[in-house]
This record gives structure tokens, sequence and C-alpha cells, in this order.
């Protein structure tokens, strides 16, 4: 039976996994299943207080680790924090550099992107002043509509090219290759930072569209 | 043998209680039969009545009696202004906004918790009775759309009652474990969980034993009753145009309405037309008939804002309704056809040849699923030996950051336990408390969001700015409550943490109210035993005036005369009084005083029909015949009292 210590415990090391990224999701849901039929609290309801509290620390563990492991995002920036980047760091730069010159927070826009959202930006304000002063533009509905699936279409190839560079970082761990592990590392940040960026465009047209 | 855990829905407009017997759950009826114990509590002068007792007192005397207290379960007076237009909460007039809300009943006053409690307290005794043995433990469901303080609050009438609820168990999950006893099937299923006061959608995953919830979605204050306060407000426009009479001051009228428009409602289930009967204060009659068409177009709405929450926890399960394979129906609001069709709009079942199940009553099936979770916290039986329940939270946990945005640390659907770490520092050089304000919510502001606790890390080592790191953990348990630990790790000092819950009880007070609801029960019992005492001496009072007219009368001496008749005045007195050693005293007297008129009466009557009977037997038809062996003897009188 596996026990994961306190101490020096990480989410991989829950499940017994190495710190590799491409995952056999089902694989994680059985071991998920077979070990939450030992650890949830349900089974040690009626043993001692001390046990209890011990299951209670184990069950969150596993639970909080299956969450992350089974999400692809979280489980890439799971791992990044734990080698090291600081990926919370990098927003809280950009809130406090945003509150310094007292501004809205913004991400600063993939330079391949900047013509087409800017394009975006113009059409959204457009849409939010049709919708109060009462007016309807059916071909900028369709406009935005388009926008979006561009978008959608932009996040499943960011999800192919995340996929690459997990094989590139298992590789780079199969072979202890540090090198090829950092350069992966650089890549799927900058990969997640676009990735953020997209999602957030799809989902303010998502906002005008819908209300 | 392990303890004896009960399963209890403790509902907005009906609580059960139930237990596993054998490999089936069932349903342990209170003592009058039924199954269903309305949440319904009064003030009488016979002390606190509760269920279908207290039924009674809300007609006659709506100012003594309670229901659909669990609308007020964990919020303050800011959160229930909409509910104090629909609903008669009396509250006490010194409230302020986040305190827990006080309601003033029969000259008391009693928090949501201690009403909760009575109800809890009410099911106790019916188990307890059933069993013929004590109940201690219990798993309570609650609606899964329930936040910190509502849950909160459930526990604390748990404790109040002198009940401790192991567990917390979410109303649709409780709902799917009930039906999955016997299917033993896998697969995705829907729970829409339509009740008197709430409404929750629950995705779950069914997998060899394991039901795990996916996503679940809801509003905790949608129900029956705004379908009946809807139909009310109607009917009260309707009144006041035909009748030219403006009722909504009027309680005991809304109450005979709300009664009216419930049976309409109910009716108009099986029945394509009804008919709102309602007496008016002035003797006039309301009669109003109602079409099935006309009752649907009305509650549309209503059962409109059903179907959004649904939507979003398809979404947030990333599945498409064609993706459901069953959905199961659960709370008396499922039974109208409009809210059927709904379902099988929104699920696209009927295009997919399905049908969504109502094989088990929609008002028992939560209560029989607790009953299946509490066996399985009892250490399980074959029937529920495979069977484990991974439930989720369906509220974002966060904590406030600058600017008020809310970080979140813990994401609604979690299954739970589940638990997140965050590190704070200080901003200000030799600072020695960091505080933090706990929400729950999907709002990005933090005022958005229900707040849970602020609290204090305090006592931190002086130490330059940023350089304290103050670890807090928190984790939310099995039952979806938020418990918060910290340390300060550069100096390795455990920080002492102030939990100020930002609404609800202090343990201090549920103590208090623990004591309190055991004076209440001597002061209920002494009333009681006044109250009986005096209905005693009234039978015992007029038996004497009865026995004026015997024959036997004739036959004592003026002394006895004096004597009855002076114990008899005594009588008279004191049972005007409280004082229930007075009275019994002065009826003990009176009895004896009279002892040998009912011998004379008894010896006259010695030929009688009654010769033969048992002094009891006599007993019973005392009042009636005045040949009655001894017609005062108290235990007779007690025995008719209770009858």
């Amino acid at each position: 039976m596996f026990l994961p210590t306190m101490t020096d415990s990480n989410y991989f090391s829950v499940f017994s996994l190495p710190r590799k990224l491409a995952l056999d999701t089902a694989a994680l849901e059985k071991t998920y299943y077979a070990q939450s039929r030992k650890l949830h609290p349900d089974r040690f309801a009626a043993k001692p207080v001390a046990e209890q509290e011990a299951a209670l620390a184990e069950a969150s563990r596993l639970n909080d680790a299956y969450r992350t492991l089974k999400d692809p995002i979280a489980r890439t920036e799971y791992l990044l924090t734990l080698e090291g980047v600081q990926l919370d760091e990098q927003s809280k730069q950009a809130t406090d550099a945003a509150k310094t010159a007292g501004v809205a927070k913004k991400q600063i826009a993939p330079p391949e992107l900047l013509e087409e959202v800017f394009e975006l930006n113009m059409q959204l304000e457009e849409m939010r002043m049709n919708r109060k002063l009462g007016e309807d533009d059916p071909q900028l509905v369709k406009e935005l509509q388009a926008a979006k699936a561009n978008f959608e279409g932009m996040l499943a190839v960011i999800q192919t090219e995340l996929e690459a560079l997990w094989a590139k970082w298992d590789a780079g761990v199969d072979v202890d290759d540090a090198g090829a592990k950092d350069s992966a590392k650089k890549e799927m940040v900058a990969l997640l930072n676009r990735r953020s960026y997209v999602r957030n465009l799809v989902r303010d047209v998502n906002e005008v569209l819908d209300a | 043998m392990a303890e004896r855990i009960v399963g209890i829905d403790l509902g907005t407009t009906n609580s059960l209680i139930g237990f596993m017997q054998g490999t089936e759950p069932v349903i342990i009826p209170g003592e009058d039969g039924v199954n269903l114990v309305p949440s319904v509590v009064a003030v009488t002068p016979n002390g606190i009545a509760v269920g279908n007792a207290a039924r009674a007192t809300l007609l006659a005397s709506p100012a003594d009696a309670v229901y659909s207290a669990k609308r007020l379960m964990g919020r303050d007076l800011t959160d229930v202004q909409d509910e104090l237009k629909f609903f008669p909460f009396r509250l006490a007039e010194d409230l302020k906004p986040g305190e827990v809300l006080r309601l003033k009943l029969g000259g008391r006053e009693f928090t949501p918790p201690e009403i909760s409690a009575l109800v809890l307290q009410q099911l106790k005794k019916n188990a307890e009775r059933f069993f013929g043995g004590p109940v201690n433990k219990a798993v309570v469901t609650v609606p899964a759309y329930f936040n910190d303080a509502q849950r909160q609050a459930t526990k604390d009438a748990g404790r109040i009652a002198g009940l401790e609820i192991v567990r917390l168990v979410n109303e649709p999950t409780a709902a799917a474990l009930a039906y999955g006893l016997d299917k033993k099937r896998d697969g995705l299923i829907a729970v829409y969980d339509f009740g008197g006061g709430t409404f929750d959608i629950s995705i779950l995953k069914l997998h060899e034993g394991i039901f795990e919830v996916i996503s679940t979605n809801g509003d905790t204050h949608l129900g029956g009753d705004d379908i009946d306060n809807l139909f009310i407000t109607i009917a009260l426009e309707d009144i006041a145009g035909d009748l030219k009479v403006d009722l909504r001051g009027n309680g005991e009228v809304l109450q005979a309405l709300r009664k009216s428009v419930i049976e309409a409602k109910i009716a108009l289930s099986s029945k394509e037309i009804a008919t709102l009967d309602v007496t008016l204060p002035d003797g006039r009659k309301y009669l109003r008939e109602i079409t099935r068409a006309q009752f649907e177009q009305l509650v549309a709405p209503v059962i409109a804002r059903t179907a959004a929450p649904c939507r979003q926890a398809l979404k947030d399960a990333q599945l498409t309704p064609e993706q459901i394979d069953e959905v199961v129906l659960v709370g008396g609001s499922t039974r109208i056809p409009a809210v059927r069709a709904l379902v099988d709009e929104v699920f696209a079942l009927g295009a997919r040849g399905r049908k969504p199940h109502t094989e088990l009553n929609p008002d028992e099936v939560v209560t029989l699923g607790a009953a299946v979770q509490a066996d399985i916290l009892a250490g399980g039986s074959v029937a529920t030996e495979e069977l484990l329940l991974l439930d989720i939270t369906p509220l974002s946990l966060g904590i406030e950051a600058l600017g008020g945005v809310v970080a979140k640390i813990i994401p609604r659907n979690s299954t739970i336990p589940a638990s997140a770490t965050e590190h704070f520092t200080t901003g200000v050089d030799g600072q020695t408390n960091v505080a933090i304000h706990v929400v729950q919510g999907e709002r990005e502001l933090a005022s958005d969001c229900r707040s849970l606790a602020r609290f204090d890390l305090k006592n931190i080592p002086p130490m330059t700015a940023g350089i304290p790191r103050i670890e807090v953990k928190f984790l939310i348990d099995a039952n979806g409550i938020l418990h918060v630990s910290a340390r300060e790790q550069r100096s390795g000092q455990e920080a002492e943490i102030d939990v100020k819950p930002t609404y609800g009880l202090t343990d201090e007070q549920v103590e208090t109210m623990i004591l309190a609801s055991f004076d209440y029960a001597e002061q209920d019992l002494a009333n009681r035993q006044v109250i009986e005492a005096r209905n005693e001496a009234e039978t015992i009072i007029a038996a004497v005036e009865k026995g004026t007219g015997h024959p036997a009368w004739q036959q004592l001496t003026p002394e006895e005369f004096d004597q009855i008749a002076n114990a008899r005045q005594h009588l008279d007195v004191v049972k005007k009084g409280t004082d229930y050693k007075a009275i019994r005293d002065a009826i003990d007297a009176l009895d004896r005083a009279t002892r040998r008129f009912a011998e004379l009466m008894m010896d006259s009557a010695v030929t009688s029909a009654i010769k033969g009977q048992t002094m009891e037997a006599a007993g019973a038809s005392m009042g009636v015949a005045p040949t009655a062996p001894h017609a005062f003897a108290p235990a007779e009188f007690e025995k008719e009292e209770k009858k």
C-alpha cells in the first residue's frame, strides 16, 4: 500500500509517478478510485480521532493530487512550479506593475496576435455600444462568432503544441538531459502565457455575445 | 455491534428519518404513523409542538408557529430581505447585519439552528420510540449548493438537539445513492432535486460502486415555496380586485390561502382543473377555478430558473445532455408535469426515448440515501460494502487579495476533502499581525462573494517586511466545512489563529443553547403538568357537582358537607394559579373529603351492573354513571387525560 509522507511528497509521488507530463488518465483514475476506497474519511468514521485526522489529511492530499494531475493545464503548471518556475510571481509582477501605473492589469499581447487583437477590440467595443443603444447588427455578431471560432481553433493548436513539448520534456527526463528539459520548460511557459491570453479573448467574446 | 446511525432529511417543508434495515433503507414513521414530519415548530400553551401537531397552530394562530426556517440557516439580515416579503418570519427588532438571526415565537426568541434542532429532536424521539433505545448519531442531508455557513448552522442544530451529525451529505448525492443501491449500473447520471425551498442539480459518474460527483449547481432559494408565493400574490390581487379587500397583512387568511394554494397545486399535477376556496374574515368566500394551463403559465418563470444551473453543471462536467445516461427526479416539486417537461427538454430525454427515474417516492428518496450513507459510516454491511461517495464542494474557496479581488485557492467542483496551502507575509517592518479574509463564491470581487471568515495571524515575530513566511492551510472536510491552520516558517513558530466566523454561532453560543433547550424542556414539562392538573381539577369539581344530585349525597353529615365545600372552594382558587403542587394537594384534599360519599354511592349501587368490574373498568365509565365505585380516583382521571 502506498502512504505518501507529508514532508517529501509531491502530487506525482502521491501516485508513484515520475515527474513526466504525458499521462494515462484512465490508469490515473483507476489508481485514484482504488486509493479512495482505502483512504476516504468514510472508511474511518468508527476509528479513533487520531486515525480519522490522519485519513483526512491523506484523503485531501490524494484529491488535491488527482484534481491537479488529471487536468492537462493544471498538471503542466504544477510541474513547472515544482521545477522552480514562479508562475504566480509573473502574474504578481504584472499586478504590481499595473497598480503602480494605476491602470487595469493587462497581459502583453503576443506580437503575432497584435493585428487580430486590435480588430477584435474594435468589434467588441462596437458590440458593447450596440447593446447599450439597443441596436442590432447581425453582421457584427457573425464576425464576432467567426473570431471566436478562430481563437478556439488557436486553443486547439496550442493544445497540440503543448503535447509536443510534453514529449520533449519527458524525453529529457528519460535521458536526464538538463539542456533539453530547460528549453522545454521555457517553451512551455511561453506557450501557457499565449494560451491564457487567447483564452481570455474567448472569454471576452463570450461575455459580449451572451450579454 | 457498531453504534446505530440514522439518516435524516432535514427539509424546508418536511423532514424524515430512516435507517438501514438489513439490506434495505426504510423510513421510520412518527407516532401518528406518518412518515413526513412537517418542518413546522409551534409554541403552544402545552409547550413546544413540532410537525403535524404544530401545523394546527400554524393555521389557528400563525404568530406562534414557524415554517421554512431552513431558508434562514446560516444567513443574516441583509441576506433574507427577499424572503421576508413572502414569509411571515417575525425577526427580533434589534438584529444587526452579520448577526445570527433570531425569530420571535410565542414570546421567546429562537435562532434558525434552534428551530431546526427542535425538528431534529422530534425525529430523534420518533426513532427512539421505534427502536426502544437511544439514538445519538445521524447523517443529515443538506442542499448540495449550501455554503459553509449554512452547513455549519446545520451542524450546530445537531449539537443543540443532542445529536452528533457524523456526516453532512448533499441531498442529490444521497438520492443517487438510494437509486444506485439496487441498480449497480455504471454510467453518468444527473440528479434534478427540486424541493420545497431549494434547487440542486448534480452530475455523477457511477463506477463499480463509486459515486463520483463531477459537478453540481443550484439555487438555495428556489423551490415549491416560490411557486406557492407567486400563486398567493396573484390570488391576493384577485381578491383585492373582486372583493375589494386587502388581506396582505392578515396572517390567518394568508395561512388559509397558502393551504388552499398548495392543495390546488398538488391537485393540478393529476387533474386539469382545481379550485381555490378560502373564507375571508367577513364571512365571504373566495372561490376561483384554475386550469392546469393557467397554472403552468403562471409558474413558468419559476420553473425556468432551474434550466440555467442544469446547463452550467453540464458545462462544468464537460458533458453534453446526450451523454447523460439517466436522470433521477427528487423533491415534491418534480411531481409537477411542467417541471418534468423542462427536465425532458434540458436532457433531451424524450428525443432519445428515455424517461426520468421516479420509481422511488421523491419525498423519501433523500432520506433513504442518507440511511445508506449512515450504514456505510457505521462500518458497512453486505449491501453497502462496495459503495463509496466522492462528493464535491459546490463553491470556489478564495482569499481576498489586494484591491478586493479574489484569489481562488480551491475551485468549485473539487472532490472533498480538499486542501490548499497559501503563503503570506508582512508589508511593514515589525508587523506582527496579518489579516486574512476567506470568501466563497464565483465572482471576481470579494464583496460579491459570500464572506466566510476573517481571521488574524497573530504573534508573528517582528521581522523586516516581506521576510516572515506564514503557511496557512485551508482544508474543506468531507462535510464541506472549512478548517484553517497556520504556521510561521522562518521562526518555526506556530502562529495563533483566531478564526472568527463572519456568520454563525460561536461555540459558546451553541453550548448555551444546548443548556437552554434543557431549560425549555423542563419548563415545558412544568407547564404541561400544571395544565394536566388543572384539567383534572375541573373534572373532579364537575363530578362533585353532579354527585350532589345522587341520593347518597343526602346521607352525608353537616361536617362532611363543610369539608367538601371547603376543599372544593380551595381547589377552585388554586387551580387558577400555576403552582402544580398546590393544585395537586387541593385535588387530593377534595378527593379525601369525598371518599365516604364515594363509598356510600358504591353501597347504594351494590347490585348494579358494575358489580364484578375492576376498579379501572369502572373508572372508565366515571362521570357518566354516578354509580362508579370511587368516581374521584385520581389515577383514573390521568388516564382520561392522556387519551
